[in-house]
């Protein structure tokens, strides 16, 4: 085949294109995967008892709130990935910064925190928060892969990475809903790090996943 | 002739929104840089002129489907330039090459010269066409090939207008793959 033929057949009939389709359609990813994520919690886990009084409802909140000043920043910093060459107009530091801020802070009042506070950080729901974070993320990691598949992204494994935790961030939202352990440390090292791992999984399977 | 930026990156915009001369004209001065820029790279590791007119084909079409990732207000070429290097790194993954040889570049690397002496490259057009879903073959035929507007097209072949461009789309997309499949084997 002759280029010139290539040309021809590209450039006849071209259709309008609407650029401003990325940020939309990762935004409406991000939306159905919160919307995956909170109907398993509450068709299968259950909402956490007691969610009709305000202290518990506030502290259901403010771990819904941490997790989505992480989660805002990543989807604006995974619309720009999405394009060719989006990665080297912004350096993803900043976007780890709304995440390494909630780290240090927890790590902070971990610190001042009485002793005896560690053990909430292995309640006995530690290992149902292991195990149910990752395995709700599954499906929105799916359905945000599946969208993201049909831009261009050419640096994969940071992609991957960004939506495992974006994944990851929308999980722990559902799943925040059915937590009934409420201590900092439990927050920081569970949701934290099952955060993590899901970003791990990302930036393993983009390369795999995300070939165009 | 050095590709200009400013010009380019106002034919795409134009591309974007439908201006089918304009369009044209952006993807034969690509088509120059491409060639331009794939023969530099495989020259040096003692590949053909074949392959370089193989992924010169393959970044423009490319370019083509995945044109709605362009944001306009940035500038064009280093958007050019990442599609050309990611389908150059994939394919020299795919024919394993060392990717040692490619030397560090930068954005301005793909600017920086045309070449106009094109061969054909190795894929056959209508024997890809063929390998396509009936519906996809004849709405690309009717409104990329024989250039039949979608209302035309859509009554010659029996479908309804957003059937024709949805068929023509999901073809384009199909066509791509099967390329990059066909390279892989």
């Amino acid at each position: 085949m002759k280029t010139d033929d290539l040309i021809d057949m590209l450039s006849t009939n071209v259709e309008p294109v609407d650029h401003r389709q990325i940020a939309r359609n990762i935004g409406m990813a991000v939306a159905a995967g919160a919307a995956v994520a909170l109907a398993i919690v509450f068709f299968v886990l259950g909402p956490r008892a007691g969610l009709s009084s305000f202290a518990t409802l506030a502290s259901a909140l403010l771990k819904v709130a941490v997790t989505v000043v992480v989660l805002i920043p990543a989807s604006i910093y995974l619309i720009r990935l999405a394009r060719p060459g989006g990665e080297r107009r912004t350096p993803a530091v900043f976007v780890a910064a709304p995440f390494i801020a909630v780290i240090v802070l927890a790590a902070l009042s971990v610190t001042f925190a009485p002793r005896d506070h560690w053990s909430g950080a292995f309640s006995d729901e530690w290992l149902e928060c292991v195990i149910s974070i990752p395995l709700i993320a599954v499906l929105p990691f799916a359905v945000i892969i599946w969208v993201v598949r049909q831009m261009a992204p050419t640096d994969l494994a940071r992609t991957g990475a960004f939506v495992g935790l974006l994944a990851g961030c929308v999980s722990a939202i559902g799943y925040a809903v059915h937590c009934a352990d409420d201590s900092v440390p439990f927050f920081a090292l569970w949701y934290g790090g099952t955060i993590a791992l899901c970003t791990f999984a990302g930036w393993k399977l983009g390369p795999k996943l995300l070939r165009w | 002739m050095a590709a200009n930026e400013a010009e380019l990156s106002g034919l795409m915009r134009a591309g974007q929104r439908g201006d089918t001369a304009a369009y044209r004209t952006l993807l034969s001065r690509l088509s120059a840089s491409l060639r331009a820029y794939y023969k530099g790279r495989l020259a040096g590791i003692g590949r053909s002129a074949i392959e370089a007119e193989d992924l010169t084909q393959e970044a423009l079409m490319a370019i083509h489907t995945r044109r709605h990732t362009y944001d306009p207000s940035a500038p064009l070429m280093p958007w050019v330039h990442a599609i050309a290097r990611y389908k150059l790194i994939d394919h020299l993954r795919q024919t394993s090459a060392s990717m040692m040889d490619l030397p560090i570049e930068n954005d301005e690397d793909i600017l920086a010269q045309d070449d106009h002496v094109g061969t054909e490259s190795a894929y056959d057009l209508k024997r890809l066409m063929d390998k396509l879903p009936d519906k996809m073959r004849r709405a690309i035929q009717s409104v990329k090939l024989d250039g039949l507007t979608v209302a035309e097209a859509a009554s010659r072949c029996g479908m309804s207008e957003s059937d024709v461009k949805i068929s023509v789309h999901r073809g384009l997309k199909a066509l791509v793959t099967s390329v990059a499949r066909k390279r892989r084997i």
